[in-house]
């Protein structure tokens, strides 16, 4: 008993995780139809930023207000999102709207090997601590185990990142608008809508939320090359069990994968690397559009 | 040029000039077109399953099949022939290909792309952990002997390129044919109007399995000649990076043209060698831009450069 409640803890905290780096991929798909790849890296961008930005406000006297470091990595996160979303988007992923989808995938795969050295090049190999935000809020007790209370905040984002993305689509005029651009491209243009504008704003979003998760995991762990690459795979396997384009999908599919390797964590440490494939491997075979898709009908 | 239209003769043809060029090569650049062929029998398995619109980018799959079993049939059974290893490789990539074919025949895009991914990360993640193949170290891979043949240095490197001239001119001569071939033509028709063919009478997941299977094969083929040219094996050839290449390599080539592929792939052995030698820290960058400007300014891959100019042709 006392095992399944670990598990269930640690399975929330780290789907919570999960979910806040792959709902942006589910959010751009939705909306630009594109399956980004290089999502890891804006992830890693995101992470290394917040590194960046963090120790530099520790070293310019963040000591005395060290909650503020909490503001910082979101402004990191948010940087990161209006130079490189408008940048990506405009530039380049544009040219690929209502083209073959896989050729989109190799054109983010593209961008992922770019971005990778690129990182490189700025933060060069040696990897980043900033351990300060994780050990600020001490740990809580949780019925015999000790948690770092910081992993309980990650749980508290994902929530507020879910329903603030829920609320937005769903119960804003803006969000409205994406709906309708979703459903079809061209009519809402003609309507008057500015699909230009819509794509450009819903991909910054989604490079934004790839970077929040960043700036939340980068004083979690050590920020060195290869972030990137782990994260997209764990991404897609949510994304994909979910439905792609679905919030409330990416939710659950987060949730589970979550549960899934946290109980192989402590029942079966061998299959830890490959739980989360052979969870998506079982929900596709029941439901091959992931468990949020709508089936689609078929041309003729 | 009618001879060239002829597929054995051009086959014929291009397997003279490859062992002419093999003996005027240098070793590095003859291990760079052993390795890009192999690869580019993997990319050709794709090319065969985009022609009926699917691209698996997960073929890492099974060419991490065909290069363990190359790897541990010398290490266990002391087996170093390259005809049987090659052998053991398509039986075994291909029986397992037959296993996921049928089921993988149902998806279709992103989902097919992302569910032979999870089936070649499921490789990547088991082989990791298993101490007993060498975990994430890999292992060594014995070189490969030649019907009793067992060359070393230049010999080997010279013995190794020829055998998978040969393999790439045959397969290819083959994958001409099946393209021809009334399955070959009913892929192209799946990819523009897969309900329509359902209605003349034609399985689409039939078809689509077949396709699975011959790249799971080619796959395998590819992964023993690799796993022998390098001498050593390790999960990596099952991560999903290694397959996005092969899909590069695909997409590069195109579906129009079979030397295409593997000129497609020696040309990314190229870039990622030179910028390798020359922008060590960089060479992802080089090979990320190189793939961006092939996507936008060959939209149909580089097959599609010789139809063009064919059309031309034709038209003139």
């Amino acid at each position: 008993m006392e095992l399944f409640a670990v598990i269930l803890v640690d399975g929330l905290i780290y789907g919570a995780w999960l979910f806040i780096v792959s709902v942006g991929l589910t959010l751009v798909f939705g909306v630009l139809n594109i399956l980004n790849l290089a999502h890891g890296s804006l992830y890693a961008v995101g992470a290394y930023t917040t590194a960046s930005a963090v120790g530099a406000y520790f070293a310019f006297g963040g000591d005395g207000f060290p909650i503020g470091s909490y503001a910082v990595m979101i402004i990191a996160a948010v940087l990161v999102a209006i130079v490189i979303g408008p940048l990506l988007e405009r530039g380049l992923l544009r040219h690929f709207y209502g083209r073959d989808e896989v050729l989109a995938v190799l054109v983010t795969y593209g961008v992922f090997l770019i971005l990778e050295d690129v990182m490189k090049l700025i933060w060069g190999v040696d990897p980043y601590f900033v351990y300060q935000p994780y050990d600020l809020l001490g740990s809580v007790e949780v019925g015999p185990l000790y948690y770092v209370s910081y992993d309980f905040l990650v749980i508290a984002v994902a929530i507020i990142v879910g329903l603030l993305v829920w609320f937005v689509i769903n119960r804003t005029r803006q969000g409205k608008v994406v709906l309708a651009v979703i459903h079809d491209r061209e009519m809402s243009q003609a309507m008057g809508v500015n699909v230009d504008r819509v794509f450009m704003a819903a991909f910054a979003a989604g490079v934004f939320l790839a970077a929040l998760g960043g700036a939340l995991t980068a004083p979690m762990i050590s920020v060195s090359p290869g972030i990137s690459v782990n994260v997209i795979i764990l991404a897609f396997a949510v994304v994909i069990i979910g439905g792609l384009g679905s919030i409330e999908g990416a939710a659950i599919g987060a949730v589970v994968v979550g549960v899934a390797r946290a109980a192989s964590v402590h029942l079966l440490p061998e299959a830890e690397l490959f739980i989360i494939y052979l969870v998506m491997a079982a929900v596709l075979v029941f439901r091959p559009e992931g468990l949020f898709q709508k089936t689609q009908a078929r041309k003729i | 040029m009618t001879l060239l239209r002829s597929v054995p003769a051009a086959s014929a043809l291009a397997f003279a000039a490859l062992v002419l060029a093999g003996f005027v090569l240098p070793d590095w650049a003859m291990f760079l077109v052993t390795m890009a062929f192999a690869k580019g029998l993997v990319a050709l398995g794709i090319v065969g399953l985009m022609r009926g619109g699917l691209v698996s980018f997960g073929q890492g799959l099974y060419f991490c099949i065909g290069a363990y079993v190359s790897g541990l049939m010398a290490n266990w059974t002391g087996i170093t022939d390259i005809f049987l290893l090659s052998l053991l490789g398509v039986l075994a990539a291909g029986a397992i290909g037959t296993i996921f074919g049928p089921l993988l025949a149902n998806y279709r895009g992103i989902f097919f792309a992302m569910l032979s991914l999870s089936l070649s990360m499921i490789l990547y993640g088991a082989l990791s952990k298993m101490t007993t193949l060498g975990g994430t170290d890999g292992l060594n891979v014995a070189a490969p002997t030649f019907l009793g043949y067992a060359p070393e240095g230049r010999p080997l490197g010279l013995a190794l390129y020829l055998y998978t001239s040969a393999i790439v001119v045959l397969v290819g001569g083959l994958m001409r044919g099946l393209f021809n071939s009334q399955r070959g033509l009913i892929a192209l028709a799946i990819r523009d109007n897969e309900l329509r063919i359902e209605y003349l009478g034609a399985s689409v997941r039939t078809a689509m399995a077949i396709n699975y299977v011959i790249a799971a094969v080619l796959g395998g083929l590819g992964g023993v000649i690799s796993g022998l040219a390098i001498g050593h094996v390790d999960p990596e050839f099952s991560f999903w990076t290694t397959s996005g290449e092969f899909v590069f390599v695909a997409i590069l080539s195109g579906y129009l043209s079979i030397p295409a592929v593997f000129v497609g792939s020696i040309l990314l052995e190229v870039v990622r060698s030179f910028s390798n030698l020359y922008f060590p820290n960089t060479w992802q960058l080089a090979l990320g831009i190189f793939l961006l400007l092939v996507i936008v300014l060959l939209p149909r891959g580089l097959g599609s450069l010789t139809l063009r100019r064919r059309k031309a042709k034709e038209q003139a």
